[in-house]
């Protein structure tokens, strides 16, 4: 459930980001000033996708996952959990990517992904405890 | 059919609940961010252009006086400012033999942000800021053209040249200049500019010339007001 919730908190934010790519916001609320440094450097896109849509499709998949994870007919499968946890996996992965850039190379944070680094890592932490609760049951 | 538990509709409630709040919450973000466009239609009042003749570059006592109509989107005015202004302004503008007189003409249905960009530069303008946004404008052109975010790299252009962003946010948001804009539009029709750029020199209109040409009209108008 708390996973659910928190891919729900994740597409939010990522929508947000995404929208201000699209142009539909005139600025982003960010505190620091870098989230514009970030959103509109070379390094927002990968592989000619916009990260934000990316994230977008990313929680939005986790969310689908997470919810069939707790279905009647599912709560004892273990691939639901085995499935979030490949993704959230990836998600933390291409986080820790973005961060270096942001840290490394662009030397702007960005506090909108700051709240998704905490999410996508707090969503890879879930996946495991609900995978090892599967191995034990 | 099968029932859900009190636990999971209490669950799906709250999800609905932040979904809603989350939803509704972009929705009022994007309801009330900067315009995306300037209106035209707009119906000019003396207000708009009190004490205003264009946006002026040189000595208030030049012997002459080049009006500029231009469009931030046109890539010959783009070109122009890079090419040939940066002569102009050494050569005439800066020696007090010429005043530089910038009047927008935007072309809204072949440039879609030409509007907002002369907006983004009326709101440089009220900072006293006017010049670096023009100069970044242009130079930039290129850029936010094609971009669908121009809006905030204007506002982005806008902070690099020292603008306070949050007296340009409500400048933008109050539209504030669309009316001024749209005055110097209309005096660029009833003055015959059809295309940009358009330059004003001695009561003749001339389109894309250079730098040498504009300063053998110059020396031409000076030796005429020679007695």
């Amino acid at each position: 459930m708390g996973s659910a919730l928190l891919a729900l908190v994740g597409v939010l934010v990522s929508t947000y980001l995404y929208l201000y790519k699209l142009g539909l916001l005139g600025a982003i609320a960010c505190g620091t000033g870098g989230c514009e440094t970030v959103q509109l450097s070379e390094y927002s896109r990968f592989l000619g996708i916009e990260v934000p849509l990316i994230g977008l499709l990313g929680y939005l998949a986790i969310l689908g996952l997470a919810l069939a994870g707790i279905q009647p007919k599912w709560e004892s499968a273990r691939w639901p959990a085995q499935a979030l946890l490949g993704l959230t996996g990836g998600g933390v992965a291409f986080t820790v990517y973005l961060t270096w850039i942001e840290l490394f190379v662009l030397h702007a944070i960005c506090r909108w992904c700051v709240g998704s680094a905490v999410i996508i890592l707090l969503l890879f932490l879930l996946a495991l405890l609900d995978v090892r609760r599967h191995r034990h049951t | 059919m099968a029932q859900a538990r009190p636990s999971m509709t209490r669950f799906y409630l709250l999800l609905l609940a932040v979904a809603v709040a989350g939803g509704g919450a972009l929705w009022w973000v994007v309801r009330g961010s900067a315009p995306k466009s300037i209106p035209a239609n707009i119906e000019v009042s003396a207000a708009d252009t009190a004490g205003f003749r264009g946006y002026i570059l040189g000595s208030d006592t030049a012997p002459v006086e080049i009006t500029e109509f231009g469009d931030y989107q046109c890539p010959a005015c783009g070109q122009f400012e890079q090419m040939q202004f940066p002569t102009v302004r050494a050569q005439l503008v800066e020696t007090g033999r010429i005043r530089w007189r910038y009047m927008d003409f935007p072309l809204d249905n072949i440039h879609r942000w030409a509007r907002l960009a002369a907006h983004a530069a009326a709101c440089a303008d009220e900072q006293g800021h006017y010049w670096p946004m023009h100069e970044l404008l242009f130079r930039n052109q290129a850029v936010w053209s094609s971009d669908s975010r121009a809006g905030s790299l204007f506002r982005d252009y806008a902070g690099q040249v020292g603008v306070d962003l949050g007296r340009y946010d409500s400048c933008m948001n109050d539209i504030k200049y669309a009316g001024r804009i749209q005055a110097m539009a209309e005096q660029g029709i009833r003055t015959g500019v059809n295309a940009t750029p358009t330059l004003l020199i001695g009561g003749r209109l001339y389109n894309y010339i250079g730098s040498d040409q504009i300063k053998a009209l110059v020396d031409s108008l000076e030796q005429a007001a020679t007695p």
